[in-house]
């Protein structure tokens, strides 16, 4: 069930789309804001909400890399693994985050604290290579500095 | 001192607010526009100048807005395009954390010139900083009567809002921007019909780049002569170009147009690291073909760099050095192509996998010769003509030319049965 919070969100939004269908990412994002990630259940209230076939829901949130549909841990470590960061040798970065965390891209540590995901270039290729770790951006990372950035998010 | 009319008043960090730009004369054309011009006016005024797209595609941004039925009742729309996501990119970010209210001015006169009365900014979710600084400037605007009802007074109202995406190289696509601003999964639409005429919501709508969006209040200011000046060819204005891989200083610099590689390379990005050697480039982010050390004294303009058999595309130049596997950074681009393919064509969906596949067999040291001419089918069949949009001809943009330039390096993976280069892929 959609909190009353994540209701009221979800119609705020509805006031600015013509037609109901198209606050479907909007909704998606109030509730991966809400609960972290969406589950079945959700995408099934979101469907509810919207006037949509809970498949439908489904179809766009399969589609954007950053609605996940799986449980994520507390904090989301999205490394770059596009071109600028390849040439400055970020898989340098993840061999140190994969050993630290003992997890490997897509998994979740077991005390629920991080979840490691690669992505799509974030554009800051003069400063790779670069990782965002929920909203804040590291950018020219080193294998040393791996440990310590993750310090900050107990 | 060469001109810099985009980025001149950027701080070194941080960003130029309200005043400070109202300081510097910003808001100034959106009053001239609206006392003095009609919507005509400053399309004309746009095309005069001969304003090309900063996307990528460099299309006529004059020649699209006029391609707008005015005689049609109802709403129309514009859209800035802020969704950089194009591998090795990063100018837009440079204006939008920099200087969010030259985007809104350069949107609310756009806006005016097609007579859209809604506009959105269709943000990148990972640029968090130009999220909080878009959104405040959105409300400065409004606080100050630059946006909403009878803008400075007259008879023209626009509502602004910001979209903040949620991941996907699609979104790039107007057409398929387009459908994600409607809840959709961003696939995109066959063309024609073309936005411009059925866009958002089947209404007329125009989507343009940031940095061309940004032009517009310095064009109306100055004038399209002025503006043709700042250029040292046929493609006027100044042009965001920017720099990374293995050089001294990787950056973003506001030059003239059509600024040689050579220039790009040794003068603002301060030459290659010690110890690494210049290959090849790509000049215009992923998917513009790689351009090699003969190519050093092309004039990085659409024209120019066309007759060199790449695109200008972004302008932002990702640097292949002689430390770096050509097989294993090809293999990088066509992984990110194939996750990013929106699936929906088949020779995309399928093609862009097996020349991943293909790549990564090369750089294990499992690959064949007839692998590599698999590679050169491909190049052609995911080629322009054979898929729904440009995504699949722009992933074979920088392989045709890796194939075409490095085949030695190819050819040796097979050979050593390895990848020759001390380094490792995942």
């Amino acid at each position: 069930m959609l909190s009353a919070i994540e209701i009221e969100k979800i119609t705020h939004e509805l006031q600015h789309v013509p037609v109901k269908k198209a606050a479907c990412i909007e909704a998606l994002k109030i509730v991966q804001q809400q609960r972290r990630w969406v589950s079945d259940e959700s995408v099934a209230d979101i469907a509810q909400i919207l006037e949509m076939s809970a498949a439908e829901v489904d179809s766009v949130a399969t589609f954007y890399n950053l609605i996940f549909r799986r449980p994520v841990g507390r904090h989301v470590i999205l490394l770059c693994d596009s071109i600028s960061c390849y040439v400055m040798g970020y898989t340098k970065i993840l061999d140190r985050l994969t050993s630290l965390l003992n997890i490997r891209y897509g998994q979740t540590t077991p005390d629920e604290r991080f979840t490691l995901l690669p992505n799509a270039c974030l554009g800051t290729c003069d400063h790779a290579p670069a990782l965002m770790i929920d909203e804040d951006l590291y950018r020219d990372i080193t294998e040393q500095d791996v440990e310590s950035i993750l310090d900050r998010y107990p | 001192m060469k001109e810099r009319p985009l980025t001149q008043y950027i701080p070194d960090s941080g960003t130029l607010h309200l005043r400070e730009y109202e300081a510097v004369g910003g808001y100034a054309a959106l009053r001239k526009v609206l006392r003095e011009m009609t919507p005509a006016e400053v399309t004309a005024l746009v095309k005069d100048a001969n304003l090309k797209g900063r996307g990528g595609a460099g299309f006529s941004t004059g020649m699209k807005w006029s391609f707008v039925p005015m005689d049609v009742p109802g709403p129309r729309y514009l859209v800035a395009n802020a969704d950089e996501m194009e591998p090795g990119t990063f100018k837009d970010r440079w204006l939008l954390e920099g200087n969010p209210h030259q985007l809104l001015e350069g949107m609310i006169i756009s806006a005016y010139a097609i007579q859209a009365t809604e506009a959105f900014v269709f943000l990148r979710w990972a640029y968090k900083y130009a999220a909080h600084e878009m959104r405040r400037a959105i409300a400065d605007a409004y606080m100050a009567g630059y946006l909403g009802k009878n803008i400075l007074g007259k008879d023209f109202n626009l509502e602004m809002q910001l979209h903040t995406g949620v991941g996907r190289y699609m979104c790039g696509e107007e057409t398929a921007l387009l459908n994600s601003l409607e809840g959709k999964r961003a696939t995109p639409r066959a063309k024609p019909p073309f936005p411009q005429v059925s866009g958002l919501f089947g209404r007329p709508t125009i989507v343009n780049n940031v940095e061309t969006l940004s032009w517009m209040p310095h064009i109306v200011n100055n004038g399209p002569e002025w503006f043709k000046s700042l250029s040292y060819t046929g493609d006027g204005g100044t042009k965001i170009y920017g720099v990374s891989g293995k050089v001294n200083k990787p950056g973003a610099w506001e030059l003239p147009m059509g600024v040689t590689m050579r220039e790009l390379l040794e003068e603002h990005a301060g030459g290659m690291k010690n110890g690494y050697r210049f290959r090849g480039a790509l000049p215009g982010g992923a998917s513009t073909d790689f351009l090699t050390d003969a190519h050093l004294d092309v004039k990085m303009d659409f024209a120019g760099v066309a007759a060199a058999g790449s695109r200008l595309g972004t302008g932002t130049m990702v640097v292949l050095d002689d430390h770096t596997c050509p097989v294993g950074f090809v293999h990088n681009l066509e992984h990110f192509f194939a996750q990013e393919s929106c699936g929906f064509c088949t020779p995309c969906r399928e093609g862009l996998p097996w020349t991943e596949k293909i790549l990564l067999s090369l750089e294990k040291g499992t690959g064949t010769m007839a692998d590599i001419e698999q590679l050169d089918m491909h190049t052609r069949l995911l080629g322009p003509g054979n898929t729904f949009c440009a995504l699949a001809p722009g992933a074979m943009e920088p392989l045709q030319s890796a194939l075409k330039y490095f085949r030695d390096d190819f050819e040796q993976h097979v050979k050593e049965k390895k990848c020759p280069y001390a380094h490792h892929s995942h």
